[in-house]
């Protein structure tokens, strides 16, 4: 039988997220409480209060206050967390914004959540995929142990010098939040080589007194943005570096773009988070029945992946199915609008097929999608209506 | 200052005996400028006066200074990049967050193991009292080690005066074309009764006073308050040169109290204590129609005004008494 | 319940997904809010997950008011598990609260043959569940004997999970490793131990 050893845990995702939060030992938490994240800054509490993570931990009274208390910590050279969902994120959406521009690695959990009114507590990515246009770097995850292997990466992202952009680790609400799966802890030797320590080049110091964030003229301020844009675009290669680091002292893999049967396939699935892993139980029944079909998963969406674009190149697929969690209204599925511009740019012009699913937390079983992907009709379709 | 203070007119105390204490006094605070030539204030700003003073008297305290300055006025007087008139490492924050801003800075500093470091924030009466006052009452309560400091100029004067919670009753504002219907929002007394350690209502009218609270708040640890008076020439409508007056006749005539809350106990500060003690208070309306702000008041409005200071003279009367703000 | 409305829509046959060497072993449980239903879930995942399996548990939260019925998951695999939808084929049902079965279709999904136990101290009507391989224990009447309770109520999980090894999903060694792992007190694992003793099949 296998003894429960302390480097393989039984745990919900939320807690996989604590875990690896106290393995970067962030210098300041912000922590105010919403469903479907609560229980991870419940779980940070518990090791603050025992000492086992020496972390200030502030108990904000506000999001907002929680994305402020982050930046004013990190303009003083401190490694940061915090984590929220939904309307915890939109009402820190003026300071997503702000610690972008500021560029201040902070990084956050965000457990992704419908949004009201009509109170929804289940999973819908709109939360962050609406503000992938803030700066900061976006990942979506897929697993427990992918939340808590994305969330020990996104440290060292964030705090690269070449990047030192914001950066956001969703895990969809309920579904990876409180689900229990096995989670492989990395040993915390092996974390300390991999996440160097924090320094904020432009952090304030009392040596050579400066101001951050002072008013600035149409001259300057779109350089700002110009070299915000440069970085995030140099982390696309920062993101695959760390990767490969990764799975030198972890033996996983992860890369910008999953791939799952898709050498051959004619037909390619684009999803993100948990769908993308549902629609490969689909694609496994569908190839039992001859079809040729792949799933490609998008584990990043900001910064746009280059290795979508080089994939999509070299595959054989002619036609694409997307699945969406979160839509945007009068226009279509978020991904779905992204993909498809992707797809211009690099003049291909193919069957793309849009499906709207699991918004609100709906629950999208394997065999639906099987049906979906099989209806030969493009354009838009919206599971269950 | 020596000669302000020189001309004197009213109460108890000889004017030479005065100047002596100024010369000492201004002798002990520190030359150094912390806010530079070349600012862009407006010129008569009071607020800068109060901004001068706290960072002299931090200097004073030994330690450094990190300063925080909410989006106001402070902000704009800063300068444009790449340049700064401030000489301390400063912070400029969001409008809602500069208390909250304060405590992920001071929250930072502590996991560092850094003691020697005087957080201080700087904010408008509309950053505080009005959009501000979550995050403040958040700070304050979770007992944050910083000195947050309200500069009232009663109303968002930065973006052309309209209307804050400290605008004061019958203002006229660009939102209150006819005068605030409503009292000004008090909120040293709320945040008094967050029970911290230390309180106090200062105005640059009264440079010493400001400057020891300001000495005396930052010598404490746990979250202070200052909140400060700070006329606003253009925006309240009177002449560029009589910013320090106006701050006088506030105090004179009982709309503005000078006050300290030190660890509970309610305290009258003395430019105030003849006011409210010795009766010694000049008619609101003197301080009314020196403002263009308060153009087209009627005489019982005025009147109305003049009796809730009556009201809140007694009330301050009797706070005295019980040594209790509330 | 969500569920029970789309699993009439999406239960087609998906035989070639059962079939295969990616089996999954899905488990439904019934209980009341505040029975404990949800840690029942997760002490079986536990007790798989000791076995060497990939286990997971979940619940549907909804509005958790205590007594009300409420549905949680556990999945059983030899591979990493990938569904995440709610499970609408089960293999087996587990009741903890046989007065669940009025307000409920309890068998709703269950697959012909399929593994169901309810927690009743009466005999439970047989005919009703004939398409299934029925186990029946006095779980409550466990639960009291050994004064396991929580807030007052009986702690059902406990047997429950007890009784779930002697139907074969999980060993019972595993069931004692999970128990001490998560509620490490002598009296929870004799009660289990009783429980897998009395459980019977009908």
């Amino acid at each position: 039988m296998r003894e429960m050893q302390e480097e393989v845990v039984f745990v919900t995702g939320n807690e996989a997220v604590a875990r690896a939060v106290k393995l970067a030992k962030p210098n300041v938490i912000a922590a105010y409480p919403i469903t479907p994240q609560t229980e991870i800054v419940e779980v940070l509490a518990r090791y603050v209060e025992s000492g086992e993570l020496r972390s200030e931990y502030i108990h904000v009274e506000s999001e907002h206050s929680a994305m402020a208390a982050c930046i004013g910590a990190a303009s003083m050279g401190a490694r940061v967390f915090t984590a929220t969902a939904a309307h915890g994120f939109l009402y820190m959406c003026e300071m997503i914004f702000w610690a972008s521009i500021a560029r201040l690695p902070i990084v956050m959990a965000n457990v992704n959540r419908a949004l009201a009114p009509g109170w929804n507590i289940w999973a819908e990515l709109k939360d962050a995929m609406a503000h992938r246009d803030a700066g900061w770097i976006q990942f979506y995850t897929a697993s427990i142990q992918e939340a808590y292997d994305t969330t020990l990466m996104a440290f060292r992202v964030a705090e690269d010098r070449r990047v030192m952009l914001p950066t956001m680790v969703n895990l969809e609400g309920f579904v990876l939040s409180h689900v229990m799966q096995p989670l492989r802890l990395v040993d915390e030797a092996a974390y300390d080589e991999f996440l160097p320590p924090v320094r904020i080049p432009h952090a304030l110091n009392f040596e050579r007194p400066h101001t951050l964030g002072t008013l600035i003229s149409p001259e300057h301020n779109f350089l700002v943005q110009y070299d915000n844009n440069k970085c995030m675009r140099a982390a696309d290669d920062v993101i695959a570096e760390t990767e490969r680091e990764f799975e030198k002292i972890t033996g996983r893999r992860y890369r910008a773009v999953m791939k799952y049967r898709c050498e051959d396939a004619e037909t390619l699935v684009i999803a993100m988070g948990t769908l993308a892993r549902e629609a490969e139980v689909a694609c496994d029944s569908l190839r039992d029945k001859g079809e040729k079909i792949g799933v490609l998963r998008l584990r990043q969406l900001r910064p746009f992946p280059k290795a979508f674009a080089e994939e999509v190149k070299r595959l054989p697929a002619e036609r694409f199915i997307i699945i969406d969690r979160a839509y945007s209204s009068g226009y279509g599925g978020i991904l779905a609008e992204e993909v498809k511009a992707r797809l211009y740019d690099l003049g291909i012009i193919k069957e793309v097929k849009s499906i709207i699913a699991g918004l609100g937390g709906q629950d999208v079983p394997h065999e639906a999608l099987e049906k979906l992907f099989m209806d030969k009709q493009g354009g838009e379709t919206w599971y269950g209506v | 200052m020596v000669e302000v203070l020189g001309k004197e007119e009213h109460g108890g105390m000889k004017a030479e005996k005065r100047e002596v204490r100024g010369a000492r006094w201004l002798a002990a605070v520190p030359e150094d400028e912390y806010v530079l030539k070349g600012n862009s204030a407006c010129a008569g700003c009071t607020a800068m006066i109060a901004l001068r003073y706290a960072l002299k008297a931090s200097r004073a305290t030994g330690r450094k200074t990190l300063l925080l300055v909410g989006a106001c006025c402070m902000v704009v007087c800063e300068g444009v990049y790449p340049n700064t008139a401030y000489n301390v490492p400063t912070l400029d924050t969001a409008f809602a967050c500069t208390a909250s801003m304060a405590s992920g800075v001071e929250a930072a500093l502590k996991s560092f193991g850094r003691r020697d470091v005087n957080v201080i924030a700087f904010a408008g009466d509309g950053g505080t009292v009005d959009i501000g006052i979550q995050a403040l009452s958040g700070a304050v309560e979770r007992g944050h080690n910083f000195l947050y400091v309200c500069y009232d100029n009663e109303a968002y004067c930065n973006t052309g005066m309209q209307r804050s919670g400290a605008t004061p009753l019958c203002a006229r504002t660009t939102t209150t074309p006819s005068g605030k219907r409503e009292k000004k929002k008090d909120v040293p007394r709320i945040i008094a009764a967050h029970d911290i350690p230390y309180v106090a209502t200062v105005c640059p009218s009264y440079p010493m006073d400001l400057y020891e609270k300001f000495k005396k708040a930052l010598s404490i640890e746990g979250p202070k308050y200052i909140h400060v008076l700070t006329p606003c020439p253009v925006s309240w409508r009177f002449p560029t040169s009589k910013g320090i007056e106006m701050g006088k006749l506030a105090v004179r005539t009982g709309m503005w109290t000078l006050y300290e809350v030190e660890h509970g106990v309610f305290r009258l500060s003395a430019p105030s204590r003849r006011v409210v003690l010795n009766g010694d208070v000049l008619p609101v309306e003197k301080y009314l129609r020196a403002q263009g702000r308060f153009n087209g008041i009627t005489d019982e409005e005025v009147e109305r005004i003049q009796k809730i200071v009556y009201q809140e003279l007694e009330r301050l009367k009797e706070a005295t008494a019980r040594r209790r703000l509330w | 319940m969500v569920w029970s409305v789309s699993a009439k829509e999406a239960a087609s046959e998906s035989d070639a997904v059962r079939a295969g060497t990616r089996r999954v072993i899905e488990i439904r449980l019934h209980s009341r809010g505040g029975q404990g239903g949800v840690t029942a879930a997760k002490m079986l995942a536990v007790a798989a997950f000791l076995e060497g399996k990939y286990s997971t548990a979940s619940s549907f939260y909804g509005a958790e008011r205590r007594g009300a019925p409420t549905v949680s998951f556990t999945r059983i695999s030899d591979h990493e598990i990938r569904k995440y939808s709610q499970i609408r084929r089960p293999d087996c049902v587990i009741v903890m609260d046989p007065t669940v079965i009025d307000a409920v279709d309890v068998t709703e999904g269950l697959k012909p043959g399929g593994k169901l136990l309810i927690n009743t101290e009466n005999n439970i009507d047989a005919d009703k569940f004939e398409d299934y391989e029925v186990y029946t224990v006095n779980a409550t009447k466990i639960s009291l004997d050994f004064d396991l309770k929580v807030a007052g109520a009986p702690v059902l999980n406990v047997p429950i999970v007890g009784a779930v090894a002697k139907m074969g999903i999980v060993r019972l060694d595993a069931v004692r490793g999970a128990i001490l792992k998560m509620f490490p007190n002598e009296k929870n694992v004799a009660a289990a131990e009783v429980a897998y003793k009395m459980a019977a099949m009908l």
